[in-house]
């Protein structure tokens, strides 16, 4: 089926709102065929996860969309970086990567992007509402705006995110499409490890199962009552490093499943998955590869970015004793102005927290060379720090986090 | 007499090479080294190939949506596949291979084939790949 292109489509293709858009709308236009679209729809905004410098050909395309005398058409943030712009000492790569990496990031606001520089750009002022046609771009950016907030977003990637972002259109495919965001499986959390206080460990063992469900819209039911969205956070990124989920529903939390009938539109699950707490401690316990009482040289928190909610729960932990081993905090700049207004960044700071904003601890070298055991609260760095940072993780709540932070070695409470 | 099978064109551009036929879909982020071309995902049935100038047969994608990047970046350093065959359409793979072409005149032609051709294609000691803009013609060269 050929694509359906209205006056718009044709005008940016024929270079009518540049060459810059052209060059974008062919790439658009080509994927959209690829992926069986039959035409294009607008978006309210655009999230691009191209600044972490992966190749030159990363910039070459950013810079040839400049030299064409590009500049976004929809509101675009920005995912992390290589390198913290408003901390660069923290760097300790190679120095060329490091240059690169800020050239990327520079290119970038060049077209028009803003500098959010954030994995969690629904923290920010840039939320997108429900209901709203956006292109986003990053795994657990992408199924937070989908489950979360209700936004329709399929998994925009390299280029893709970037040419929605220059022509304000998106394709209509996928979960764009009301029909197809439906749950296919149910997923009922039987019960729930009793020593486990709140939802959180819950929530990256839930998330981890999920991911390894493979194809079909997981609907959840049976997650605490005091889930909140800080938890549906880390649950999103643990289902998305183990798996390619972009949505799920969660029963009487999240919106598109204020009950099982919404979540299903009243047709019945394709499959049923059931998950009891020896489920959920195996789970958690295999995100750790080392073992509990081992030595660690760091923590690290804030993968996917830290939110002002998780700074609150923090700091009370964090009084009292200092810990023997830093701990690093990834989150974005909006974040740290609210810490900065509270008064919390010095009583941070003199509890021997590392705070990283525009990039993450887990994609580019922050921490030194001698801390290669870590622990973290995160799912997605316990699935993907081992390989991205050749490091040994332990894995565990953040209360734990912060007693192995006082005691140097993996405490369990 | 050489034997033709038709695909779909997903990037258009010619080219000859022995197939590499992967077991399961493949990551370009993280599975492929950009710099020698070899398949690292340790995971990976076929880790240690290496796809440099062959036609990769893959029956689809999979995961992370850098894939575009690694692939046009795989292509830009001269170590990227001589062509790519797809049992399911991929819009990251078709990406990266439009990519590498607008910005380095590179083609890697991407078809999409049916799955009853797989076995024969894959069992060739080459294949010629031709992808227009009609369509595509995967052919079985006499040897």
């Amino acid at each position: 089926m050929p694509l359906e292109l209205t006056a718009f489509d044709a005008e940016l293709l024929a270079g009518a709102h540049g060459e810059a858009a052209a060059f974008a709308m062919r790439l658009l236009a080509k994927f959209a065929e690829a992926v069986g679209a039959r035409r294009f729809l607008d978006i309210e905004a655009a999230h691009v996860d191209g600044c972490l410098y992966l190749g030159k050909a990363s910039l070459d395309f950013v810079e040839r969309l400049i030299a064409l005398g590009g500049r976004v058409r929809a509101p675009t943030t920005l995912n992390v970086g290589s390198v913290d712009l408003l901390h660069p000492d923290l760097f300790r790569g190679d120095a060329q990567l490091g240059a690169n990496g800020r050239r990327l990031m520079q290119a970038h606001l060049a077209l028009g992007c803003l500098p959010t520089f954030t994995c969690a750009p629904y923290q920010t002022r840039h939320r997108p509402r429900f209901g709203a046609q956006i292109a986003w771009g990053e795994s657990n950016a992408i199924v937070f705006a989908n489950s979360v907030i209700g936004a329709r977003t399929e998994r925009y990637g390299d280029f893709i995110d970037l040419s929605c972002a220059m022509t304000g259109r998106a394709p209509e495919f996928g979960l764009h499409i009301g029909a197809n965001r439906r749950a296919r499986i149910l997923v009922e959390i039987v019960d729930i490890p009793a020593e486990w206080d709140g939802a959180e460990l819950a929530c990256v063992a839930v998330g981890h199962l999920v991911g390894r469900l493979g194809e079909g819209v997981p609907a959840i039911s049976g997650l605490p009552a005091t889930t909140c969205e800080d938890d549906l956070k880390a649950l999103g990124a643990a289902a998305a490093s183990s798996g390619a989920v972009a949505l799920f529903h969660a029963i009487g939390l999240t919106p598109e499943a204020p009950t099982l009938d919404a979540a299903f539109a009243g047709l019945a699950p394709e499959r049923v998955v059931r998950f009891t707490a020896d489920d959920l401690r195996e789970a958690a316990r295999s995100l750790s590869t080392i073992r509990d009482g081992a030595p660690i040289d760091a923590v690290t928190l804030g993968t996917p970015h830290f939110s002002i909610g998780e700074f609150a729960r923090l700091t009370p932990l964090l009084e009292g004793e200092k810990p023997r081993v830093e701990i690093w905090i990834n989150c974005n700049r909006e974040t740290l102005e609210a810490l900065r207004a509270r008064g919390w960044e010095e009583k941070l700071q003199a509890a021997g927290v590392i705070l990283v904003v525009d990039t993450c601890t887990y994609v580019t070298k922050l921490m030194r060379d001698g801390q290669r055991a870590i622990m973290t609260n995160s799912g997605k760095c316990a699935y993907y720090a081992p390989g991205n940072l050749g490091a040994e993780v332990a894995f565990g709540s953040l209360r734990e986090c912060v007693a192995s932070a006082r005691a140097g070695r993996v405490t369990r409470l | 007499m050489s034997v033709f099978v038709a695909g779909q064109t997903l990037a258009q551009g010619a080219a000859t090479g022995a197939p590499l036929a992967l077991d399961e879909p493949l990551s370009f982020w993280g599975g492929l080294d950009v710099k020698t071309g070899r398949i690292i995902d340790r995971w990976h049935p076929q880790v240690g190939e290496q796809v440099t100038g062959r036609v990769l047969m893959m029956p689809a994608g999979r995961g992370s949506s850098s894939g575009s990047a690694a692939l046009a970046e795989a292509l830009r350093v001269g170590v990227g596949p001589a062509a790519i065959l797809l049992l399911k359409r991929d819009g990251i793979v078709v990406v990266g291979a439009l990519a590498a072409a607008e910005l380095y005149g590179r083609a890697c032609p991407v078809a999409l084939i049916a799955r009853e051709d797989w076995t024969r294609l894959r069992a060739a000691g080459r294949l010629d790949v031709r992808a227009g803009p009609d369509g595509s013609r995967i052919a079985v060269p006499d040897d």
